[in-house]
């Protein structure tokens, strides 16, 4: 078995051994992508629940998708039309949800463990689709695969993650993630949104606030997307100064290493954290992250299901 | 899974010559090559479909492409447990629609591994014809599946447990019949 667990909750939990065996299953999925038909038989008549307490298009769409390429029976409920808006607690909905035996949900929520807390309650399988500013684990899987596809290895590997980091979820779980694997990890931002105190996640974390620093030996370049609409606009005067100090611009990609990368988690503001040119470029890599999320997506939901592969070998007569 | 190991019922002569003979069964049933391609199950059906083609090669001095089948996510037991993870992968090197499939396999027994095959190859097109090939037939059919060209018949009671070992995965070659042990 490759995870030995009922929940996917954090990166922060899984071993190297899972993060890279579920990764290993979200290569083959990806290969079925290119097939006439792109989806597979194995989930069908489980059903998965999709609770969206916070907006998402991206990863919202992204897990249905991967749910039906499993062929699973699906239910997607957000809170601007459920009885949330009735007053009804996060424990009685889920609760509920539970009693009409489901063996999978999905949570995304503006609260931190907020699905460790559902995971505590109910019996199915939770998986974490973003808690607040604590982690995002399947944003943080994809992006690592997609690191691996180009680097492979990533032992020694040096990645730079840029932005809010204070209250990013997506860099948490590329933090836990990205050191399980042994590669290097320099955040940078304004001090606003990157304290100091965060070189303390890890031995192979460091804080640099200059970003021509930050970038110079990297390997890859994981923008953040500047969260306006959590106020982020109060760390720092404006977008315009956000833009000359740590928007990552044409002149930036010139001073990187030449085989380096850049990602970005999306949705973008193009000009604030990202020139479009740089977007639009031939470094970036955001259409591949889009494309493994869904691999990645339905490799946790096959894995948590009791999906061996192993099963193959020996069970196959 | 231990067993308790009890004879040889093929070593590596017979297999080998069990595969010509299927190759040569294979090219009269299928009145010469064309349209003709090879796909072995994960794991031990991909050398032995190899295998299958050199064999035809030899007999008709053509090319047989030959690909590899991996049924995991395809399987009817998903919540079993198994032994420890194999990754393997599906590599259809030609356009399945309108070709001879010869579906190969090591051991043949309940159907259902046979079963996913079918519904793998579906999804990447509709093929002519799909047939199956397969070095060992030990009954005990669940699913109404027969084989079309079969290296060795072996009645089997379900206690026991039939071993190909094929050079390139066990490093030697040779079919066991042996006893699970509880």
């Amino acid at each position: 078995m490759i995870l030995q667990r009922k929940d996917v909750l954090g990166l922060e939990d899984l071993s190297a051994e899972e993060i890279l065996g579920t990764l290993d299953i979200a290569g083959r999925f990806r290969a079925v992508f290119d097939r006439p038909v792109r989806s597979v038989p194995i989930m069908r008549g489980r059903t998965v629940v999709n609770f969206f307490h916070e907006p998402s298009t991206r990863t919202r769409i992204s897990f249905e998708l991967a749910e039906k390429r499993l062929s699973a029976d699906i239910v997607n409920f957000s809170t601007v039309d459920s009885s949330f808006k009735k007053g009804e607690t996060l424990r009685d909905t889920a609760e509920n949800l539970a009693a009409m035996k489901i063996d999978m949900l999905v949570i995304r929520h503006s609260s931190s463990g907020a699905a460790r807390y559902l995971a505590e309650v109910l019996k199915c399988s939770v998986i974490n689709a973003g808690d607040g500013a604590h982690e995002h684990p399947t944003q943080g899987l994809l992006d690592i695969m997609t690191m691996r596809q180009r680097l492979g290895d990533l032992r020694g590997r040096k990645v730079t993650i840029i932005g809010d980091i204070a209250h990013s979820r997506v860099a948490r779980s590329n933090i836990w993630g990205l050191t399980k694997l042994g590669a290097e990890v320099t955040l940078c931002g304004p001090p606003t949104m990157v304290p100091g105190a965060l070189a303390k996640l890890g031995e192979h974390v460091k804080v640099e606030h200059d970003l021509k620093r930050a970038v110079a030996d990297a390997d890859v370049l994981n923008v953040l997307r500047i969260q306006l609409e959590r106020g982020a606009g109060k760390a720092f005067p404006g977008n315009r100064e956000y833009h000359r100090m740590y928007g990552i611009t044409g002149d930036v990609v010139r001073g990187l290493k030449p085989e380096a990368f850049i990602m970005h988690p999306g949705p973008m503001n193009r000009d604030v954290e990202i020139a479009s040119e740089v977007a639009d470029g031939p470094r970036q890599v955001i259409l591949d992250q889009v494309a493994n999320g869904v691999a990645v997506r339905m490799a946790l939901i096959y894995l948590l299901s009791g999906g061996d592969p192993g099963a193959l070998a020996g069970g196959a007569q | 899974m231990s067993f308790n190991e009890k004879a040889v019922i093929m070593n590596a002569g017979e297999m080998a010559r069990a595969v010509k003979r299927m190759a040569h069964e294979v090219v009269e049933a299928n009145k010469g090559v064309d349209n003709l391609v090879l796909l072995g199950v994960q794991r031990r059906g991909v050398p032995l479909a190899k295998r299958l083609g050199e064999a035809i090669r030899q007999v008709e001095g053509r090319e047989v492409p030959s690909g590899a089948l991996d049924i995991t996510f395809y399987r009817d037991d998903l919540s079993r447990l198994g032994p420890a993870p194999q990754v393997s992968s599906t590599e259809m090197p030609f356009d399945v629609n309108e070709k001879i499939i010869i579906l190969v396999d090591d051991v043949l027994y309940t159907g259902r591994t046979v079963r996913a095959a079918l519904d793998v190859i579906m999804d990447w097109g509709r093929p002519q014809a799909i047939r199956l090939a397969v070095l060992v037939d030990r009954g005990h059919r669940e699913l109404p599946i027969r084989p079309d060209f079969v290296g060795k018949n072996v009645p089997t009671s379900q206690r026991e447990i039939i071993k190909v070992r094929i050079k390139e995965i066990d490093g030697t070659e040779e079919v066991v019949v042996g006893e699970v042990l509880e």
